[in-house]
């Protein structure tokens, strides 16, 4: 019974199923922009939210995200959705105020369903301290759910995700290999513990680790989410910056390693992989690993780059704090492939 | 032999895992081949095999149609078994797969009727099939329910006895779930156990035979 409910809920949600950044970009690059001096982060920097400034103190911080079902339960479903659009709010470095329910609903389906999902969504926008302000439905083939949140910023104080340094360490908020979890799960061969820690981390909001963060010196910051790891970190490097990551460093669920290895691997994944693979040069690394840094991360940690004494005070902040966080690489000068991954020496 | 996997319109992982079960139970000179309808469901095939270290060629045959072709090579076999003792688990099951295997017979009933014609007769001839197939020297692997077959595994059925019969005879009984819940009859089901789409596909697919009455 349990089997078979999953077709019709589950068919690859999450961030899997988020469009490749290839295609991305070109529509992206014919869209007129207007200039606007208070635009303070547009489309330029594939940034994880817009920032508008309307006084010198204060600018607010746009961002939107939905996605179809992930997991089989709708409120642990809601939660996820919710904790994932929330998290852009504190890549941003800054706070979340209101969030709107953005809702696609097959108009013949159990509306308790869409309840229990809505009601996830608000635990994890309380959560976060805002406020759930209205939304709006759409009747669709499709179950789809996320939220539309604001947020507000000291405009001297914004996160962007491309102000890196060389000599910056690099640090991760969330072990890897959720995609590859739930993509095993899809076809029966997640373990129920493997699950749950998925889980676990996917309702888990990024709002303890940015709290620790805002008291130091943050250059960029980013949420690993769709594009994977190596995605997003090669956003955050621009044109000017090439990074080193040390594969040994990198926290990751074991039950991904493993179900990588056997080949539980997304489309999303490989077109992350297409996007990219020209630019990294994998020195020694194995394929399980490879697949990690390229699996798409649904609600996903932040991706930090910071000097490299508050890198390691914050980090060590956040493990007092019982805040999860591994420093897994560093800014460096440019290379010939803009990002180095030193093998984690299994293989 | 030659095994194909049609994983058209399904996503990844669900080709890439359909092939790898595929490739599990390959021996030398055995084939392997895959349809799918995307060029990333290839990509992922591919990296598959090169992991695996299986010879593969990949060839596009139609706008969204494309073929994977699997063949061992020396080294792959020999690759194969190291990997394989050093994952018990996987031993195990392809020990399972080859191990004295009969033919895999999967009985797919997609009526409760059998034959066209008088719809008194069908159900005759229906519960004497499966009457027949409890007799047989070596039962089915699988018996497959689906659309008016689901009807044959639940309450009130006349089917019910030969189908717990065949059961206990090792044969599985899967009833397709969607069939169930669109007759109304999921809290009926009376033998075996509710199956999804994946699992009647994988079913049919990796069967050596495939019988419908």
């Amino acid at each position: 019974m349990e089997k078979q409910e999953k077709g019709l809920f589950c068919s690859g949600g999450g961030c899997t199923a988020k469009l490749g950044p290839a295609a991305l970009k070109r529509v992206l690059e014919r869209i007129p922009r207007k200039q606007d001096e208070d635009l303070l982060v547009g489309f330029e920097s594939s940034d994880d939210a817009a920032v508008y400034r309307l006084s010198p103190e204060l600018a607010v911080v746009h961002t939107l995200d939905f996605f179809p079902p992930v997991v089989e339960d709708p409120e642990l479903y809601g939660q996820i959705a919710a904790a994932n659009a929330l998290s852009d709010i504190y890549a941003m470095g800054a706070e979340v105020r209101t969030a709107l329910n953005i809702v696609c609903f097959p108009e013949k389906e159990d509306l308790n369903l869409l309840g229990k999902v809505i009601q996830g969504g608000a635990q994890k926008v309380e959560e976060a301290g805002g406020i759930l302000a209205g939304g709006h439905s759409i009747s669709d083939s499709g179950i789809k759910y996320g939220l539309s949140v604001t947020g507000t910023v000291h405009p001297d104080k914004i996160w962007r995700n491309n102000g890196c340094q060389r000599g910056d360490l690099l640090l991760l908020t969330k072990p890897l290999g959720v995609g590859i979890i739930c993509a095993a799960d899809r076809v029966g061969e997640a373990s129920k513990e493997a699950m749950e820690k998925a889980i676990r981390s996917m309702t888990t909001l990024n709002k303890a680790a940015a709290d620790v963060l805002r008291k130091f010196q943050v250059h960029a910051c980013t949420d690993v989410t769709g594009f994977g790891f190596l995605g997003h970190l090669r956003e955050m490097l621009g044109s000017d910056h090439s990074a080193r990551i040390w594969a040994e460093k990198l926290p990751y669920f074991k039950e991904a390693y493993e179900y990588a290895g056997n080949f539980l691997i997304t489309a999303a994944a490989q077109r992350n992989r297409n996007a990219l693979e020209h630019e990294v040069d994998f020195q020694e690394v194995s394929f399980e690993m490879e697949e990690l840094l390229f699996d798409p991360q649904t609600s996903g940690g932040l991706l930090v780059s910071l000097g490299r004494d508050t890198a390691e005070k914050a980090a060590r902040e956040m493990k007092e704090q019982g805040v999860f966080c591994a420093i897994v690489g560093e800014i460096t000068e440019q290379t010939k492939r803009k990002i180095i991954v030193k093998g984690e020496g299994r293989e | 032999m030659k095994r194909y996997v049609d994983a058209r319109g399904k996503q990844c992982p669900i080709p890439v895992v359909e092939t790898r079960k595929a490739l599990e139970l390959m021996g030398e000179g055995d084939e392997v081949e895959t349809i799918v309808d995307n060029e990333i469901a290839v990509q992922n095939l591919l990296k598959m095999a090169k992991q695996k270290k299986v010879a593969a060629q990949a060839e596009q045959f139609g706008e969204e149609e494309y073929r994977v072709s699997f063949s061992r090579t020396e080294e792959g076999l020999n690759g194969e078994e190291s990997r394989k003792k050093a994952n018990g688990k996987e031993e195990k099951a392809q020990k399972k797969e080859t191990g004295s295997r009969k033919d895999r017979v999967v009985v797919a009933i997609s009526s409760d009727k059998m034959g066209q014609g008088d719809d008194a007769l069908g159900e005759i001839l229906m519960k004497g099939f499966l009457y027949a197939l409890t007799g047989l020297p070596v039962p089915p692997t699988a018996v497959l329910l689906y659309n008016g077959g689901a009807r044959l595994s639940v309450e009130g059925s006349g089917a019910l006895p030969d189908l717990r019969r065949l059961e206990k005879l090792g044969t599985e009984i899967l009833t397709c779930g969607t069939c169930l819940n669109f007759y109304g009859l999921t809290d009926k089901l009376s033998v075996g156990k509710i199956t999804d789409m994946y699992t009647i596909c994988e079913k049919l697919t990796e069967a050596d035979k495939v019988v419908r009455p």
